[in-house]
């Protein structure tokens, strides 16, 4: 069992939770992820590690509430305990002197992004981050990512925080000023890692992409996460979960994604009716 | 005097229906009653040099367990199986008996080999039923600690003998639950996770602690082990859990799974009964199932119990006599509706909308033997046959995980990853206290293989623990 030591709702759908993990704390280095199973019926969903702290033996995690397990634990409160929780699984960030790196974090990919944008500043890099949001109460991190990186950009769809466009539109911007990029990493959606991708590969700027496909197991046993990478079948918890953007089969994984749409559909709305009166997410998707 | 051996058939073991069964998950075969174990036990002429036990790769001492069987002494017969054999629960039940200890049976020769399975099965059944719940016998403690990585057959016997022989042992298991292939592969109908945990209940009290979602290679490496947590030696029983592809085009459509992943939702996380459990398996129609060894066959027979399947095929590219999979299933798969199609290989897998519409297939032929002893398949140049399906399960076997051979340097490995022994006496690997059985050495192979070598190397651990302890005093 794992204790939830603090719990926060940073954003709609959004929450914030730190865990006592000690010996998967001593262990998670950023870009890693953990697989956790909330109960006895529950299921195994991944969760990146976004910051671990050895000394106190504790993890932090960020999930966004979209299905029915990131909902039923978005109900969990300090003093309540995860079943099962098990890691680090995947391999670490690659963190070297590269010169300047931009990292592009989209909605809840922000919480990815922000333990390697740290370790890669501290290593010596000019590290500029790009934070893409919906809308202005969506841009999650937002000081934390400035103490971690060189200098930070906020950018949102309906201009109501920061530049209004995409990321890829800074980012152009950036190339167009001929910023010198050494190597950019993009967590986030699937279509906004694919757009990054798209745009970077004409000015062969190697680009990292953490992707994110349904995986069951997270030690290579199952081949559920398998995904197209420069004409290969790799397994994303064991051989990523960050890959060369440029090589990825997009839109394979993004099909991939879909294969559950149904089920997944049928198991939010068991559990909303259940839960109602104490939900606030039945009416957002 | 009783008419012996082959001049009475032999007993046959009370089963649910093919059209009861195939719609639950409950097992199949019932097992004997007291007087059938009898019956079938009065079959064996107690030979002097008992060919059975040359079969069985732990030696169990066939003809003596059968006696107390006979006799009605059902625990003794329990306590001679459980000399060799930690897990005759599971064995009974899923030993390719007939490649094993049956297949030498001289009652055999005649008419038809005693049903030791069936025998080791009920007496173990028996056993659990009625075993009385005192503290197990073990030696006193010798202040030695043991790792062993893998919860699978293979760690299960390691840590079981090394208990019993005083020392402290604990498992470390990657998944949420313990067991392994028994736990997450092979399905309720051949082996209840009920005789499973019952298994397991007996290894804690042994005092055997189990320490689930641990991934050694990533959580805690061999170093960290051995220095930081003072495990005196360590035993690698990963398996062979990494599961082949056809590497043809199509893949990736949805409705394509690997064995080991649809077993998994099925076993591990109970997608057959969703939306009760969070894990969801898509419904099917029509499977097509790739592969003939016991992983297709469990496939196959778990899909067809799924609700909303009306078709089974599995796709093998030998014929029906080069089927790797234990006959039994075979032959309960036949009677149970799955259609069999020989002689096809897999050429290219078609979709619509993102998923699995068919698979198309090429035909075979068999020629010569080839390394395996088994005819050769070759294709039928031109030759295409189309087959219909929403789902693909391909079961090809599978290769061994990495993870720890790529967390410690000096382990070594050959070129497919099996780990390496240099002493197969006692399962020593290049690494001084590290040793390693099951599938992780031999590649994918049976229940019964890994838990002997699970007892060799428990053997050889025991001496290299009692050794360093004694030159540690001098
Ligand atoms: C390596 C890795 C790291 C991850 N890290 C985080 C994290 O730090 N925080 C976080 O909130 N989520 C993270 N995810 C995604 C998270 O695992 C899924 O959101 C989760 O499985 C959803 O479960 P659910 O039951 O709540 O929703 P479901 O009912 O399973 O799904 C609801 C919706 O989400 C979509 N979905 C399902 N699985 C995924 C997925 N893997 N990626 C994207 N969309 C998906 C479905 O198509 C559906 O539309 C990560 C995924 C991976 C593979
Ligand atoms: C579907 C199926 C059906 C089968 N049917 C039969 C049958 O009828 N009869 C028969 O004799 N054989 C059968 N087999 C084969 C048999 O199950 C295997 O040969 C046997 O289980 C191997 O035992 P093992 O202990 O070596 O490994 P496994 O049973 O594979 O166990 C290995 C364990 O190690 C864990 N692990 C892996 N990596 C790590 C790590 N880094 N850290 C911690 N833990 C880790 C795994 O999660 C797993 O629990 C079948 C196999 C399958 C897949
Ligand atoms: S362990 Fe297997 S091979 Fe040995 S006697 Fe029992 S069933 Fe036969
Ligand atoms: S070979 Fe057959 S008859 Fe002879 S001892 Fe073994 S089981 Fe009995
Ligand atoms: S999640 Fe099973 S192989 Fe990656």
């Amino acid at each position: 069992m794992f204790r939830i030591l603090e719990k926060k709702n940073l954003a709609a759908q959004v929450f914030y939770y730190l865990l006592e993990a000690p010996d998967i704390a001593r262990k998670a280095l950023p870009g890693q992820f953990v697989i956790i199973r909330l109960d006895e019926t529950g299921e195994r969903i991944p969760i990146t590690v976004s910051d671990s702290d050895p000394a106190r033996g504790t993890l932090t995690f960020y999930v966004q509430a979209v299905g029915k397990t990131s909902m039923e634990m978005s109900f969990m409160n300090k003093g309540d305990s995860i079943l099962d929780i098990v890691g680090p699984l995947g391999n670490p960030s690659p963190i070297g002197s590269f010169g300047t790196v931009v990292l592009i974090g989209g909605g809840f990919g922000i919480a990815a992004i922000h333990p390697i944008a740290r370790a890669l500043t501290q290593a010596g890099n000019r590290t500029i981050s790009i934070l893409g949001a919906q809308t202005k109460d969506r841009v999650i991190l937002e000081d934390e990512m400035k103490n971690a990186s060189t200098a930070v950009q906020v950018v949102t769809d309906d201009g109501s925080y920061g530049a209004k466009g995409r990321v890829t539109d800074i980012l152009q911007t950036m190339i167009d000023k001929k910023e010198g990029i050494d190597r950019v990493i993009a967590i986030g959606p699937l279509i906004m890692m694919k757009a990054v991708a798209d745009l970077t590969r004409p000015y062969k700027i190697e680009t990292l992409v953490s992707l994110n496909p349904i995986m069951i197991d997270g030690t290579g046993m199952c081949g559920a996460c398998r995904v197209t990478v420069g004409g290969e079948m790799k397994f994303a918890c064991v051989d990523g979960p960050e890959f060369d953007g440029h090589a990825v089969d997009f839109e394979g994984l993004l099909n991939r994604l879909k294969s559950y749409v149904t089920e997944e559909k049928t198991a939010k709305e068991q559990y909303v009716p259940e839960n109602e009166g104490t939900c606030r997410l039945v009416t957002t998707s | 005097m009783q008419p012996k051996g082959s001049k009475i058939p032999r007993t046959k073991a009370p089963e649910q229906s093919p059209e009861e069964r195939k719609k639950n998950f409950q097992e199949v075969s019932l097992g004997y009653t007291p007087a059938m174990a009898q019956l079938e036990a009065s079959r064996c002429i107690q030979c002097k040099k008992p060919k059975c036990v040359i079969g069985c790769p732990v030696r169990v001492a066939i003809p003596d367990f059968i006696k107390q069987v006979a006799a009605g002494d059902f625990l003794e017969a329990a306590r001679i199986i459980k000399n060799s054999n930690a897990l005759p629960a599971v064995t009974g039940r899923v030993c390719p008996q007939e490649d094993q200890c049956e297949k030498h049976c001289v009652v055999g020769i005649k008419g038809e080999p005693l049903a030791i399975g069936k025998l080791e099965r009920f007496v173990a059944d028996y056993e659990r039923m009625h075993r009385n719940l005192e503290p197990v016998e073990k030696a006193p403690s010798t202040g030695k600690k043991i790792a062993v990585i893998g919860a699978g057959p293979a760690g299960l016997a390691v840590a079981g003998d090394l208990a019993k022989l005083g020392h402290e042992v604990v498992i470390f298991e990657a998944l949420h639950k313990p067991g392994g292939v028994l736990f997450y592969g092979i399905p309720e109908f051949r082996l209840p996770k009920e005789i499973l945990e019952a298994e397991l209940d007996y290894l804690k009290r042994l005092g055997i602690e189990i320490k689930v979602n641990y991934v050694i290679g990533k959580i805690k490496t061999l170093d960290e082990l051995m220095q930081e947590d003072g495990f005196d030696a360590i035993f690698i029983g990963t398996g062979a859990g990494l599961p082949y592809f056809l590497g043809i085009p199509g893949e990736n459509f949805n409705g394509v799974y690997s064995a080991n992943e649809f077993l998994t939702r099925i076993n591990l996380m109970h997608a057959w009964e969703f939306p009760a459990f969070d894990t969801p398996i898509h419904q099917h129609k029509t499977f097509a199932v790739i592969g003939g060894g016991n992983t297709a066959l469990d496939a196959a027979r778990t899909a067809l119990r799924l609700p909303g399947t009306e078709k089974v095929m599995l796709l093998y590219r030998r014929s029906r006599e080069e089927l790797p999979a234990r006959l039994e299933e075979v032959e309960h798969a036949e009677s149970e509706g799955i259609e069999f199609h020989f002689l096809v290989s897999p050429a290219e897998i078609n979709g619509s909308n993102g998923w699995v519409s068919e698979i198309v297939c090429q035909k075979m032929e068999l020629g010569e033997p080839d390394a395996s002893g088994r005819k050769h398949p070759h294709v039928v140049e031109g030759s295409k046959v189309s087959l219909a399906a929403d789902a693909v399960i391909i079961a090809l076997g599978s290769g061994v995980n990495p993870l720890i051979a790529k967390s410690s340097s000096d382990l070594e490995t050959d070129t497919q990853g099996h780990i390496e022994l240099a002493d197969p006496d006692i399962n020593l690997t290049s690494r001084p206290g590290v040793f390693a059985g099951g599938d992780i050495v031999t590649g994918a192979a049976t229940v019964i293989s890994a838990m002997g070598a699970g007892k060799k190397a428990a053997q050889g651990i025991h001496e290299y623990v009692m050794k360093v302890k004694n030159s540690e005093k001098v």
